[in-house]
């Protein structure tokens, strides 16, 4: 792992690091947002990680901590942490546009529950991240708002949909980011970025106040620099709420724990029939991580998953037909962009057209069709058949191994600009992700050195539903055979 | 493709009808690999983690605050969202 460059001296860069100085007294959670503020102003006009730097109310948050301490309160278990959130995340008072035209302006009645759960720990929150309009994408340049760049070559891409924040952490802005995984938004990024990126179980993390996207796979979770700081943060914002209905009903995740138990004896999945296409560097990189893993002494086993190949089918049929419902409440009458016209029929099309970019509209578009009389059972039903096909693949998967691993990306960050005109090759960045979100089953990306051109290469761990615990060990050795093979942390 | 534009409530060009009818004919295309499937025993799965019946106590509490909710409104008026006429020109 690399450490973000430029940091300010003496403030450490890992959240963990930054909370346990500023419980102890040791740090002020002021000095800990001006130093991270400086950097986002040395580094953001060439990354455009943010769509708003909250620079006030961030003073204000550091400031209440600082208090907490002076006055001998618990200050939360993550003071003064600075984090990032993906502006498709409610925050009172504050605007959340989902990089949309058609939210521009918005200052949301409420708060999300995530985003609760974050002040209460004392995190301080500094701004709302770029994103692919209404988290459709895999590379960020869906923004109303401009392309976010990857901070280890401006010229890439930072993946998508969760790019500015996956870019805030990579490029030291905050050791800490949220963004929300639909189909990989969260890992896929993370491993062009070349940071930790995790997808917790679908409704592990409440979704209350995370602007609806495909409502049976979205998912929200942390990055970080590296894989105890995810632990932490979901800790932190995991666990069972009442204003979401698909939320488990359970104990939020215990994690740190595990971290150094070590694999031994643990069994990793190697996908004999993986679909192919991933780029000799990556491949290698996989193939070094599976060498780490045994070295650390955890068994390789083979699995077969043989619907995996026909995921992107179905993803792409489920995720635009639940949009298509999802985004039907855009329509010019209660918030965000109107259209003024004669009548209210004119204005929602009016409103839509003007409000919505061009990929929100093709997925719209699709789905509409995927769901509409006629084409029902040839696409979106069959879809929903093929998904439980590919959950009991992976059932069947979890009798054999205790994880499984795959790459995140099947390449490295791509130029700007390289896929833009081809919506298909872009699907297919999500290749290796989108199981898991059909599953709702937990998995994260784990940087594992570099490939072409020196860019980051991300190593996917998957685990069963709720299985948060093993995944975040074989995660850590990971991370410890890194840094014995010489990786900066 | 202009029915499904309709039924969407999106206007769409000729300019735009053609590109993401070509569009959308290379992604169908690629989505028929899973007609060769037989599916006909497969239930569909609607939700990753089946919870049924979710119920909050009867009992009441305080909602969104109305002059927040209203003032995020592109028109509002008397405590209401305002829109232009529902029976139109061309309704």
């Amino acid at each position: 792992m690399t450490t973000p460059a430029n940091i300010h001296s003496n403030i450490p860069t890992t959240a963990a690091a930054i909370a346990d100085g500023v419980r102890s007294g040791a740090l002020k959670a002021v000095d800990v947002l001006e130093a991270h503020l400086a950097q986002i102003a040395a580094r953001e006009g060439d990354i455009h990680a943010f769509n708003l730097v909250t620079a006030d109310e961030a003073r204000a948050a550091a400031a209440r901590v600082d208090a907490d301490v002076a006055a001998g309160r618990d200050p939360g278990v993550l003071a003064g942490v600075p984090i990032a959130l993906k502006d498709n995340m409610c925050t009172r008072g504050i605007p959340t546009t989902c990089s949309s035209k058609i939210l521009e302006g918005w200052r949301p009645p409420y708060d999300a529950t995530v985003v609760q759960r974050l002040a209460a720990a004392g995190a301080v929150a500094i701004g709302k991240t770029n994103l692919d309009e209404f988290a459709m994408g895999s590379s960020t340049e869906n923004s109303a708002f401009g392309v976010t760049f990857n901070p280890r070559d401006t010229s890439r891409v930072s993946g998508g949909s969760s790019g500015g924040s996956a870019a805030a952490v990579a490029a030291g802005f905050s050791p800490i980011s949220i963004g929300s995984d639909t189909g990989g938004s969260i890992r896929q990024p993370a491993a062009l970025c070349g940071v930790v990126g995790v997808k917790p179980t679908y409704g592990t993390v409440s979704r209350y106040g995370l602007v609806a996207y495909a409502s049976s796979l979205d998912q929200m979770g942390p990055f970080s620099i590296d894989v105890r700081d995810s632990a932490l943060v979901l800790e932190a914002i995991s666990g069972h709420d009442p204003m979401d209905s698909t939320s488990i009903p359970q104990a939020p995740l215990s994690l740190q724990h595990v971290l150094s138990q070590g694999v031994e004896g643990l069994r990793v999945g190697r996908i004999t029939d993986m679909p192919s296409g991933a780029d000799p560097d990556v491949t290698a990189r996989l193939e070094a991580a599976f060498d780490a893993l045994k070295a650390a002494g955890a068994k390789i086993v083979d699995v077969e998953m043989p619907s995996m190949k026909y995921a992107l089918t179905a993803y792409y049929l489920i995720a635009p037909a639940e949009a298509s419902s999802n985004l039907a409440r855009y329509d010019g009458v209660r918030y965000g962009l109107r259209v003024n016209t004669t009548d209210t029929n004119a204005m929602y099309s009016a409103t839509r057209t003007a409000g919505f970019g061009e990929e929100v509209k093709r997925r719209i578009m699709l789905g509409t069709y995927a769901l509409s009389a006629g084409y029902y059972d040839a696409y979106y039903g069959k879809a929903l058949k093929v998904r439980r096909l590919i959950s009991d693949d992976f059932a069947r998967a979890y009798t054999k191994a205790d994880v499984l691993l795959t790459p995140t990306s099947p390449i490295v960050a791509f130029p700007v600009g390289e896929k833009s005109d081809d919506p298909l090759a872009m699907y297919l960045c999500d290749i290796y992700t989108i199981p898991t979100n059909l599953a709702g089953h937990p998995a994260m990306s784990v940087p594992f050195g570099t490939g072409a051109h020196g860019l980051p290469v991300g190593v996917q761990i998957l685990a069963p539903t709720l299985g948060e615990q093993v995944m975040f060990k074989v995660a850590a050795s990971l991370e410890r055979s890194m840094i014995a093979a010489g990786g900066a942390k | 493709m202009v029915k499904v534009s309709r039924l969407a409530r999106l206007d769409v060009t000729p300019d735009e009808v053609q590109r993401i009818t070509k569009q959308m004919a290379g992604m169908l295309e690629h989505f028929a690999d899973i007609d060769a499937l037989d599916l006909s025993d497969i239930e569909p799965m609607t939700q990753p983690y089946p919870l049924s019946n979710v119920f909050r106590e009867d009992v009441v509490v305080t909602g969104l605050d109305r002059e927040e909710v209203l003032a995020n409104a592109p028109a509002a008026e008397d405590g209401r969202f305002r829109v232009p006429p529902i029976v139109g020109l061309d309704g």
